[in-house]
C-alpha cells in the first residue's frame, strides 16, 4: 500500500477483500505502520484472512498508543470506581463520550475536556497548537454544545534554550491564532519552564461548552437507512500517519515529514474561518432536531469516526469511500481513511432530513455529502470503485485494541531521591537575603509576569469572561439573566509529581480545586491530561500508574468525578523522561459571578490573611529550584480534608472577603507579590505567627491548602467565624498600604522595583 | 551583481486555506472557470558579484532555514539574472 499512490493505474493493484483472498500471504507493512508481530496476527484471526491495505491502515491507525490507550487503559479503569456523580447529581454523560458532561443547574450542562498535541506541536509549532485547539472544540462541539472558552496548558525546555526560541513563539501565536478567530476567549492556562521539557514541549488543550439539557448528543449510529453524512473540509493528504506521530516510538524519523505512508506530510494545516461555520452549521443542525448521531474527525481520520459511530450503534454501517470529497484526487483509498484533514464532522441522519441537513450546510457554505448508511448487518463495510476494500466488525477496530499490562517498577533512585530534601541547602539569613530572594525567584520563568503570552490572546471577546489570567482560575457567565457562571483552572507542578507521583498528582488536583474556590465557584469535576515519558520504561510506568491512583483516591475523597481526558506517553528526548506531568482541569460552578471574588489587593486599608496552615516544605519549591537548581525530598504534604474545608470556607466567605489569591508555586512571597502588583497597591505584614515566626520558611514554603485573603476592617470579624465554622487556621498577617511590599523587621521592596523584576523576563528572553 | 529568485508554495498535500479563499471569492466577482488557486510568496534576492554554485548553495541554506518552513513548504530557487 506504501506506494499504491505513486503508481499511474493503483487499481490494478487496489488491494479488496477478494484479492485478499486469492493471495492470503502477500508480505504486509505493519510493523512500518507501528503493529507488532502478536497484534498483526491478531487482527488476521479477527477477520480470519489476511487484512487489505486498507484495513491494516485502519486498524494501525486504531490500535495505537494515541488512539486505543493500550499502555493506560488498565490504570486509566480505576477512574469508573470514582462515583459518577458532582453535587448537582448524576453525570450526564460520561468517561468513553467525546467528553462528559455535567448539569450546572438551571437547565444548563457544561461540558469540558483537556488534551494533549505534544508532538505535532514539536514538529511544526504553529499549526501544531493551532490544530491542537481545533481538535478539542470540534469534541465539545460533537456533545450538541457551544464552545464557550478555551485554556491552554503549555511547557517549554528552559527560556535560554535555543529550542525554546523556535518553538514557543510558535506555539503561542498558535493557540491565540486559532481561538482568536473562533472568537474564543482564552481565559486561562499554565506556563511552565523546564530542562525535561526541551525537545518535547507539552502543549495541553482545554475546551468548555455549555448546553441545554435537551441539546445533548451522543456519538452513535443507529437505525438501518439512516444515511450518514461527512460534512466540513474536504479530505487532503495532510496529517497522514499523524496519529503515528503522535505516539511514535522513533519520534526523529518524522521530524522531517518524511514518514507515514507514500512519504506524506505529517502535519496538518487548520482553518478556524471553515471551524468557525463548522460550529455555526452544527449548532443549527442540532437546534432543527435533525441529528441522529455525530461524531467530530480528528486523531485517525475517518478510520475513527466511522469504526466508532457504527460499534456505538446497534447495526452495522456501508460507506463509498469514492463520495468522499477531495482536496486531492491521487489520495489512495488507505490515505483517505487516515487522512487527518482538519474541520471536519460526520453525522448519522434520518433519510427524511437528509434534504433538510444538506439546506442547513449550503446556507452555512459547507460541504455535505452523503457518503453511506447504517445497515442491519454487523460489518463496517467500505468500497471503493465498486470494489470492498474494508469488512471488518467496527467494535474490533475502535474498541478491543490490544491491552498491555507493561511491567512497572518504582525507581532504583527514587529512595536516594526522596532522601535528598531541599531542606538542608543554605538559606537566606539576613533581611538584605530574603529581600534579594525575592527579587530573584519573582523574575524566574516560572514565576515571572506571563502577559507576554496572553496578551497574545483574546480573553474577552463574546463579553462573557468574568475571570482570566493572571486571576486563579478563568471564569464565565452562562446566563445573561441568572449570572450563572463556570470556573476552570489547570494545574501541575512536574517536580511535585517526579518526587511523588502518587502525591504530585494529587497536589495538582488539589491546587487547581482551590484556584476554582478563591474565585467563589464550587468545584464540580475534572479531566486530566495524563503527560508522561515512555510506557516500555517501568520506572515511568511505575509514576503513571502512581498519579492515576492518586487522582482515583482524591477524586473519591473530595466526591468529584473524573469526566474524561486524555493521556499522551513517549514523551521524551532519548532516555530522559519528562517530568511526569498529570494535569488536572477543576470545573466549578458559581451561582451569580457578579459575587465572585477577585484576585489582587484592591484598596489600601483592608486586613490581609493567610487561611491555611504553614509547614517547613521546601522540597521541590520554585526556590530549591531557582536558587538551588535542586530537586530531591518529598513534596508538600497532601491534606485533602484541609483542602475541602477551605473550598467550603472561600466559597461561604464570597461578599466577605474582598480579594484571594492561592499560595502555591513560590510560596507566600509570591501570592503576596502578585496580589500587590495586580492592581498597585502595597502591603506590610508581620511573620512572626507564620511557621513559628522563620521568616525564610513563611515566605518560601510551599505547603499546600493555603490562601491569602484580603478583607474590610468591618468584616473581618464575620471572616473569623466562618473561619472557625469551617475549621480553618487563619492567622492575621498585615494590612494593605502604601507603595511597597515591607516585611516587618526584614525588608521592603518598593512596587515598580517587584514590577520591574516581575515583568521583565519573558519580553527580554523572547527580543 | 545577480538576480536570484525564491519561490515558497505550501506542499501540495497541505491545506491552503488563503488560496482557499482567494478561489471562493473568483465566482462572486464574476470569474468563472478556476479550479484551484494556491498563494505561496516570492523572495527576490540580489548578490554581490556572480551566482556562483557556492552562492547559491546559500540561497538553499537561507531558502530553507528562514525563508520557508521545510515542514509544510516547498521552495524553488532560481537565478534571473
Amino acid at each position: 500500500m506504501v506506494s499504491s499512490s505513486t503508481d499511474t493505474a493503483p487499481d490494478v493493484r487496489l488491494d479488496t477483500v477478494a484479492v485478499a483472498g486469492t493471495d492470503p500471504e502477500r508480505d504486509q507493512p505493519w510493523a512500518a505502520l507501528g503493529l507488532k508481530a502478536d497484534e498483526y496476527a491478531r487482527i488476521r484471526e479477527i477477520l480470519g484472512r489476511r487484512p487489505t491495505s486498507s484495513e491494516l491502515a485502519m486498524y494501525s491507525v486504531m490500535w495505537s498508543e494515541h488512539c486505543s490507550y493500550k499502555s493506560s487503559k488498565v490504570h486509566l479503569a480505576q477512574f469508573s470506581e470514582i462515583p459518577q456523580v458532582t453535587r448537582a447529581g448524576k453525570m450526564l454523560a460520561g468517561i468513553g463520550e467525546n467528553a462528559g458532561v455535567i448539569d450546572i443547574g438551571q437547565g444548563y450542562a457544561v461540558t469540558f475536556k483537556v488534551e494533549s498535541h505534544n508532538h505535532p506541536s514539536y514538529v511544526e509549532p504553529y499549526q501544531g497548537a493551532a490544530t491542537g485547539v481545533g481538535g478539542i472544540v470540534r469534541d465539545i462541539l460533537a456533545m450538541g454544545a457551544r464552545p464557550v472558552a478555551v485554556m491552554d496548558p503549555l511547557r517549554f525546555g528552559p527560556l535560554d534554550a535555543p529550542d525554546t526560541h523556535r518553538v514557543m513563539p510558535g506555539i503561542v501565536a498558535g493557540v491565540g491564532g486559532y481561538g482568536n478567530c473562533l472568537g474564543l476567549p482564552n481565559i486561562g492556562g499554565e506556563v511552565v519552564f523546564d530542562a525535561t521539557y526541551a525537545g518535547n514541549p507539552l502543549v495541553n488543550a482545554l475546551c468548555v461548552g455549555v448546553l441545554r439539557h435537551e441539546d445533548l448528543h451522543l456519538a452513535k449510529a443507529s437505525g438501518v437507512g439512516n444515511q450518514v453524512i461527512l460534512y466540513g473540509a474536504r479530505t487532503g493528504g495532510d496529517g497522514i500517519g499523524g496519529v503515528s506521530v503522535l505516539a511514535s516510538e522513533t519520534f526523529d524519523q518524522s521530524a522531517d515529514g518524511s514518514s507515514g505512508p507514500a512519504k506524506r506530510p505529517s502535519v496538518q494545516v487548520g482553518d478556524p474561518f471553515m471551524e468557525k461555520l463548522l460550529i455555526e452549521c452544527t449548532l443549527e443542525l442540532f437546534a432543527a432536531g435533525i441529528v441522529a448521531g455525530i461524531q467530530d474527525l480528528g486523531g485517525a481520520g475517518l478510520s475513527c469516526a466511522t469504526s466508532e459511530l457504527a460499534s456505538a450503534g446497534d447495526g452495522g454501517m456501508h460507506v463509498e469511500l469514492d463520495r468522499v470529497p477531495l482536496r486531492d484526487s491521487t489520495l489512495a483509498p488507505e490515505e483517505i481513511l487516515m487522512s487527518e484533514s482538519q474541520e471536519r464532522m460526520m453525522a448519522v441522519v434520518e433519510p427524511a432530513d437528509v434534504a433538510a441537513f444538506l439546506a442547513i450546510c449550503e446556507k452555512w457554505e459547507v460541504d455535505a455529502t452523503v457518503i453511506g448508511e447504517v445497515t442491519d448487518g454487523d460489518h463496517l463495510q467500505i468500497d471503493w470503485h465498486g470494489e470492498r476494500v474494508v469488512d471488518v466488525p467496527p467494535r474490533s477496530v475502535a474498541h478491543d485494541g490490544p491491552t498491555y499490562h507493561r511491567p512497572f517498577a518504582r525507581p532504583a533512585d527514587q529512595d536516594d531521591l526522596q532522601a535528598d530534601g531541599a531542606e538542608r541547602l543554605a538559606r537566606p539569613a539576613t533581611g538584605d537575603e530574603l529581600r534579594e530572594t525575592l527579587l530573584r525567584l519573582v523574575a524566574s520563568p516560572n514565576l515571572c509576569d506571563k502577559s507576554w503570552v496572553t496578551d497574545q490572546y483574546d480573553r474577552y471577546v463574546q463579553g462573557n469572561t468574568v475571570l482570566a489570567q493572571p486571576s486563579d482560575s478563568g471564569m464565565v457567565r452562562v446566563d445573561t439573566d441568572t449570572n450563572l457562571g463556570v470556573a476552570v483552572s489547570t494545574d501541575c507542578n512536574g517536580r511535585f509529581a517526579r518526587l511523588d507521583p502518587y502525591a504530585g498528582a494529587q497536589l495538582a488536583l488539589a491546587e487547581s480545586y482551590r484556584n476554582v474556590s478563591t474565585g467563589g465557584a464550587t468545584p464540580m469535576a475534572i479531566s486530566d491530561c495524563l503527560n508522561f515519558g515512555s510506557p516500555e520504561d517501568p520506572a515511568v510506568m511505575w509514576q503513571f500508574a502512581e498519579a492515576c491512583r492518586g487522582l482515583k483516591d482524591a477524586c473519591i475523597e473530595l466526591g468529584i468525578p473524573v469526566t474524561g481526558g486524555n493521556v499522551s506517553l513517549y514523551n521524551q528526548t532519548g532516555e530522559t523522561a519528562i517530568l511526569p506531568t498529570p494535569v488536572v482541569a477543576v470545573l466549578g460552578v458559581i451561582e451569580d459571578v457578579t459575587r465572585r471574588t477577585p484576585t489582587g489587593f484592591a484598596a489600601t486599608g483592608d486586613r490581609v490573611l493567610l487561611l491555611g496552615e504553614t509547614r517547613e516544605e521546601l522540597s521541590g519549591s520554585e526556590w530549591a529550584h531557582v536558587v538551588h537548581d535542586h530537586l530531591g525530598g518529598l513534596p508538600p504534604q497532601v491534606d485533602l480534608a484541609a483542602e475541602r474545608a477551605l473550598s467550603e470556607l472561600l466559597v461561604a466567605a464570597t461578599g466577605v472577603v474582598s480579594s484571594a489569591h492561592d499560595v502555591s508555586d513560590g510560596g507566600l512571597a509570591q501570592t503576596l507579590a502578585e496580589s500587590c502588583l495586580r492592581h498597585g497597591v502595597g502591603v506590610r505584614v508581620d511573620l512572626s505567627e507564620v511557621a513559628g515566626g522563620d521568616e525564610f520558611v513563611a515566605l518560601f514554603s510551599e505547603s499546600a491548602a493555603r490562601v491569602v485573603v484580603s478583607v474590610s476592617p468591618e468584616d473581618e470579624e464575620r471572616l473569623f467565624e466562618l473561619a472557625a465554622e469551617h475549621g480553618v487556621p487563619i492567622t492575621s498577617l498585615g494590612e494593605t498600604r502604601g507603595d511597597a511590599l515591607e516585611v516587618t523587621g526584614a525588608f521592603g521592596v518598593p512596587l515598580e522595583e517587584l514590577r520591574t523584576a516581575w515583568t521583565l523576563t519573558l519580553p527580554a528572553a523572547m527580543a | 551583481m545577480s538576480r536570484v529568485v525564491v519561490d515558497v508554495m505550501p506542499k501540495p498535500e497541505i491545506l491552503d486555506p488563503q488560496g482557499k479563499a482567494v478561489q471562493g471569492a473568483l465566482p462572486r466577482l464574476g470569474f468563472q472557470g478556476v479550479n484551484e488557486v494556491r498563494q505561496g510568496k516570492r523572495f527576490e534576492i540580489e548578490l554581490e558579484g556572480e551566482a556562483t554554485e557556492e552562492r547559491l548553495a546559500q540561497v538553499h541554506e537561507m531558502a530553507s532555514t528562514l525563508l520557508s518552513n521545510p515542514v509544510i513548504e516547498d521552495y524553488e530557487v532560481r537565478v534571473v539574472q
